[in-house]
């Protein structure tokens, strides 16, 4: 009992010290050494340049978490379907899987600037590179979790005539419900650094610019105290989506999964 | 099937030659020949590896036999088991996301509808196993007692005519153990279903069974068979009564003739 509210305190305390440390010394060395702003501007240079630039980047951030989150829902929902295929055919599977992982490791940046030559609407294109990205994490984990109901269960539900629907349904669909939330958070960060990406190779693309490309931009006009108030935006996004799936995560799994019950009183 | 005389008489389950043999040559079962009457509680009594497990998953049609024939008379005039026969595992097999309720409830759901009676006999069913008050508990919520209780509720909430238990109680202690012979034992003899019981506790077989046939490995046969003759209803008194430690004592040395047999071949 003794220890654990002070553990959970410094959970807290002890990373906001470091940072508060380590962004205090970078400060300092900026100033001592006197490092030109264009080379490396100190924390109070980039929280003035996210203050007055803020809002013309917010609307960036705004067209990358779009295709984001929309790329994480497209590997949510077909990722998803394509593993529920794979659990319905065996034959399905292991003819199609290796062309998953093909797609899945082979880099983005290499398919990117092919995507964006044949898909002619720039936001379907990024969201095409950021949802290759995202899929295969659900993919291979929802394809684990149906297979991995418990065999006594699956004989139990023979014994009661169960049909493969209900067996999908009651049993299979529930076992694989973590997996595929793990596979999500996966994802998650995935879907980002794909649309990112895509971003990179595309370019501006249209009328709406991404925050990938501000970065870009910022870099070749030497505004490196923009750049870095946009790259801390793009991991803040970041965090905020892993946070926001691990919350959706532990509210689904609640009752039932050790990774997300609530620490028990000894 | 009429309701005749000589059908109420017939077994419930007749295994005829039941042999079964698992890939690489191993005999799991040598030829096995058994009638299960209706109403009887019958243990199959036996070391680890004798095959009970595998002779209890055939009768209730899990695994097929390599050869024999397994015939059941559930009496309901139907070929579809379904909720006829209940199943109770070495582990209690409950599905984590599921309640209590909707664990005991899962037969009807996957047999037909759930409807108000089928909630008010699960309701039933968990009061009958002591559980009453965790209704809407998750498995990782109870002990492991409990969940077993959980999985004997939903073997008997069918009414089924046969209950398999396969070495229910191996992994409780000793005093949960007890407490769950005893429930066991009042459901037995309140309801009396047919009861195939798989365990390698002589203690155990003798206090529940009415009969007990001994098995032994290598390949898996029945070396013997006991008739139980002690008086119903058995309650712990009976476990320290001279009657009862001499049917132990003629099931501990029939277990171990058997075995002696086994290795001397």
């Amino acid at each position: 009992m003794r220890g654990r509210r002070p553990d959970r305190w410094w959970r807290i305390a002890a990373p906001l010290i470091v940072g508060a440390v380590v962004l205090a010394l970078w400060e300092a060395v900026v100033r001592i050494e006197g490092i030109a702003v264009y080379i490396l501007p100190g924390p109070i240079a980039i929280a003035k340049a996210l203050w007055t630039d803020g809002p013309s980047l917010l609307g960036s951030l705004l067209v990358t978490l779009r295709i984001t989150l929309a790329a994480l829902a497209a590997a949510a929902i077909l990722g998803g379907a394509i593993a529920l295929l794979f659990s319905l055919s065996r034959l399905l599977e292991i003819s199609l899987f290796p062309y998953a992982v093909i797609l899945q490791v082979t880099p983005i940046v290499a398919i990117a600037p092919l995507i964006i030559i044949w898909v002619q609407q720039p936001f379907v294109a990024l969201l095409v590179c950021a949802w290759i990205v995202a899929f295969f994490p659900i993919v291979s984990n929802t394809t684990i979790g149906l297979n991995s109901a418990d065999r006594n269960l699956v004989a139990l539900f023979r014994l009661y005539g169960a049909s493969p629907a209900q067996t999908l349904r009651y049993l299979k669909l529930p076992t694989a419900l973590p997996y595929f939330l793990a596979g999500l958070r996966i994802s998650g960060g995935l879907a980002l650094i794909g649309a990112v990406v895509a971003e990179f190779v595309a370019g501006t693309g249209g009328a709406e610019t991404g925050l990938a490309f501000r970065i870009l931009e910022a870099g070749y006009r030497l505004a490196i105290a923009r750049m870095f108030a946009a790259l801390f935006l793009l991991s803040a996004t970041g965090v905020a989506i892993y946070l926001a799936i691990d919350l959706l995560s532990r509210l689904i799994l609640r009752h039932w999964h050790e990774s997300a019950v609530e620490e028990e009183e000894e | 099937m009429f309701e005749s005389p000589a059908a109420a008489a017939s077994p419930i389950v007749e295994l005829r030659g039941i042999a079964k043999h698992f890939a690489g040559g191993v005999r799991a079962l040598d030829p096995i020949d058994l009638d299960i009457a209706r109403g009887e509680f019958l243990s199959l009594l036996g070391p680890s590896g004798c095959g009970k497990t595998t002779l209890l998953r055939i009768i209730a049609g899990l695994s097929r036999p390599s050869a024999g024939e397994r015939r059941l008379d559930l009496g309901r005039g139907s070929e579809r088991p379904a909720g006829q026969i209940g199943f109770v595992f070495q582990d209690p097999t409950l599905m984590p996301w599921s309640t209590v309720t909707g664990n005991v409830l899962l037969p009807f759901r996957l047999v037909g509808r759930i409807g108000q009676a089928e909630r008010a006999r699960a309701a039933a069913e968990i009061r009958a196993v002591g559980l009453a008050g965790f209704e809407r508990a998750y498995p990782r919520q109870l002990s492991g007692g409990m969940r077993m209780r959980v999985s004997i509720a939903r073997a008997l909430v069918t009414d089924p005519d046969l209950l398999l238990l396969d070495e229910p109680f191996a992994a409780l202690d000793e005093i949960t153990r007890m407490a769950l012979n005893d429930d066991l034992m009042r459901l037995w003899e309140s309801r009396r279903p047919t009861v195939v019981f798989v365990t390698h506790s002589v203690f155990e077989s003798v206090y529940l069974s009415t009969r007990i046939a001994v098995m032994t490995a290598r390949p898996g046969r029945i070396a013997a068979e006991l008739a139980v003759d002690l008086p119903h209803p058995r309650e712990r008194a009976l476990r320290t009564a001279p009657a009862y430690a001499a049917i132990c004592a003629a099931a501990s040395r029939h277990l171990a003739e058997a075995m002696a047999a086994e290795n001397a071949r």
